[in-house]
């Protein structure tokens, strides 16, 4: 089975926001981490950047693929996971704690009601 | 077949780095006044002191170590692995065509010709008017070709920032159109594998540049609706790109100008049996229609009262390349097309399709999408694509292409080409059955008959060792 922590709230595409507070932690599911397979490249926004949900905002590579990055809620990117340019293999080895991508200004808490709860992510993923 | 790939060594180092060999320092006299900054300069280097015999076998025992269309069938899908016939070798290597490009015009007159006709060549194979062999790689072509469609747009003031790319397209087409500037927009494929009439209608717009279309498509379809894919893109406005990966299987039969590209590119490493560069020299010529022609990049060759003369096209990009790009890899595809002729590309081309027909007629596996052409898309279904192509290592074939396209679940594209005989057909079908047949475990632990078993791949592209100098001396 696959971690789906009940904190946060996901994407039909599989990234995590953190619902907790005006900023968001985002990243991709432990089921997403195990679909890719290793990861060999992440690509982030920067600092400052505006972010918009549903759009992407990076990309990350895998032995097996490359996919975008989308965006769970609009906002502004406050801080980068700077450590996974070096290291990736942190996306597979804690994608909800060390892996995290994107901190993010949350512009609209109301989009929240958009995500999947953690429960409605479980069953897509069954 | 049973098969055993040289091994040399130990587990660690297959093959000892020349410089581990035997190396001698040589002291280099150093100039005082150098303008070169300490850093980038050295009083000694070592360099290895070896006999030639030391250093052929040292290439030849990495050539053992290798695979190659030499060693046995390399149905590698997409990427045509034709064998590379010799007197196209020989006639690179003729010393007469070891002319200086920067010679005169005068002088020049027999490798002129020769770029000449095979720029007429390749003309009439695709349906096109004008060709250039400048660009040095299919993707250089491809960029090219996406760079003259911008000056066409440009030239009539007209706006346009989409290029249109199937999902079922190459890897390079995004990148060409991204690299000219474009904004790419991903068109989804059709259930039978083909472009969507309805989904291309929706997609283009004014905005328009290009379609950039395969055909025979990346599973071997051919697009039976071109010529309601062209209309619809010509009337928006837009041009049509040919990229000429899977020209072999239409040799001689049907010509991309004739179902209304405007723009193509040809891979001679592909259809005209050059060595794939595997970074090295290659080249990608570019075949546009008439309209187009003012826009190619220069010096491009043409005739004038009996002489042969390099001329810069009236609007022309410019240069993508050095001089007329890569001569000896273009004077083996002119050597390729001179030998076989109309007859001997068209039986080439009619051979590749029907040696993806029998191959595929053989193999146990479900191929989704049908009729193709000199490729197909089997699926490995429940199995990883990645471990039946490990196991078939070992039965002393190269596998196929795999997981690729996407839209095919664990896809094994498979091209045998024309090059393969019905035995060597029978060896490949063999060691996909097997492989097919083969418990998970054994799937997994292959291969086993390899130089070198599983690979890192993670670890590969993490952690890439991009020369020898990356690596660790070897203990000894």
């Amino acid at each position: 089975m696959f971690e789906v922590p009940e904190d946060r709230k996901y994407m039909e595409s599989h990234e995590y926001a953190t619902t907790d507070g005006d900023t968001a932690t985002v990243g991709i599911s432990d089921f997403a981490q195990d679909e890719l397979g290793d990861v060999v490249f992440v690509e982030l926004p920067q600092t400052g950047d505006e972010v918009s949900q549903d759009a992407d905002f990076g990309v990350v590579e895998s032995i097996k693929a490359v996919s975008d990055l989308y965006a769970p809620v609009s906002g502004t990117v406050t801080a980068v996971n700077e450590e996974l340019f070096d290291r990736p293999e942190l996306v597979n080895e804690d994608p909800y704690g060390d892996g995290w991508m994107l901190e993010i200004d949350v512009a609209d808490e109301g989009e929240f009601d958009d995500l999947l709860s953690a429960d409605e992510y479980r069953e897509q993923t069954e | 077949m049973n098969h055993d790939q040289a091994r040399y060594g130990d587990d660690e180092r297959y093959e000892s780095l020349l410089s581990e060999k035997d190396s001698t320092e040589i002291d280099i006299e150093t100039d005082a006044d150098s303008p070169l900054p300490d850093d980038l300069t050295r009083d000694s280097v070592e360099l290895p002191s070896l006999s030639e015999p030391e250093v052929t076998r040292h290439y030849t025992r990495l050539s053992q170590m290798n695979w190659s269309v030499e060693t046995g069938p390399y149905p590698l899908g997409s990427c045509t692995m034709k064998y590379n016939p010799t007197f196209a070798e020989d006639v690179a290597a003729d010393p007469n065509g070891a002319v200086h490009p920067d010679r005169s015009e005068e002088s020049l007159q027999g490798t002129l010709e020769v770029l000449y006709h095979l720029q007429d060549y390749l003309a009439r194979i695709g349906g096109m008017d004008a060709v250039t062999l400048q660009p040095p790689a299919g993707a250089a072509g491809e960029f090219t070709g996406i760079l003259v469609a911008k000056a066409y747009h440009e030239s009539r003031d007209d706006d346009r920032s989409e290029v249109i790319v199937p999902a079922s397209a190459h890897g390079t087409n995004f990148a060409s159109a991204a690299m000219a500037g474009y904004d790419v927009v991903e068109l989804p494929s059709g259930d039978d594998g083909r472009v969507d009439l309805e989904a291309l209608e929706a997609a283009v717009s004014e905005d328009t540049a290009a379609l950039m279309l395969t055909n025979p498509n990346t599973v071997g379809l051919f697009e039976r609706d071109i010529e309601e894919i062209a209309e619809i893109v010509h009337d928006a406005g837009g041009l049509l790109y040919y990229d000429g990966a899977n020209l072999n299987a239409l040799l001689g039969r049907a010509r991309p100008g004739d179902m209304g590209f405007d723009v193509m590119h040809y891979n001679v490493h592909k259809t005209f049996a050059t060595p794939h560069g595997g970074g090295g020299p290659g080249a990608g010529p570019v075949g546009v229609t008439e309209e187009l022609a003012q826009f190619l990049p220069s010096p491009r060759v043409r005739e004038r009262s009996g002489a042969y003369e390099l001329y810069d096209p009236e609007r022309t990009i410019g240069k993508v390349h050095g001089y007329q790009g890569n001569w000896l890899v273009l004077v083996k595809a002119y050597a390729y097309i001179a030998r076989l002729g109309d007859a001997g590309l068209e039986d080439a081309s009619a051979k590749a399709v029907l040696n993806a027909n029998y191959l595929a007629e053989r193999l146990d596996c479900e191929i989704p999408y049908e009729p193709f052409h000199h490729e197909f898309a089997a699926t490995a279904g429940e199995r990883d694509a990645a471990d039946v192509a490990k196991h078939m290592l070992d039965h002393g074939v190269h596998p196929p292409t795999t997981k690729w396209p996407e839209f095919v679940p664990e896809a094994m594209l498979t091209e045998p080409t024309e090059a393969e005989t019905i035995d060597s057909l029978n060896d490949l079908a063999d060691a996909f059955n097997a492989a097919f047949a083969a418990d998970s475990e054994a799937l997994e632990s292959a291969p086993s008959k390899t130089t070198a078993r599983r690979i890192d791949q993670a670890d590969a592209a993490r952690n890439p060792q991009l020369s020898w100098q990356a690596l660790e001396p070897s203990e000894e």
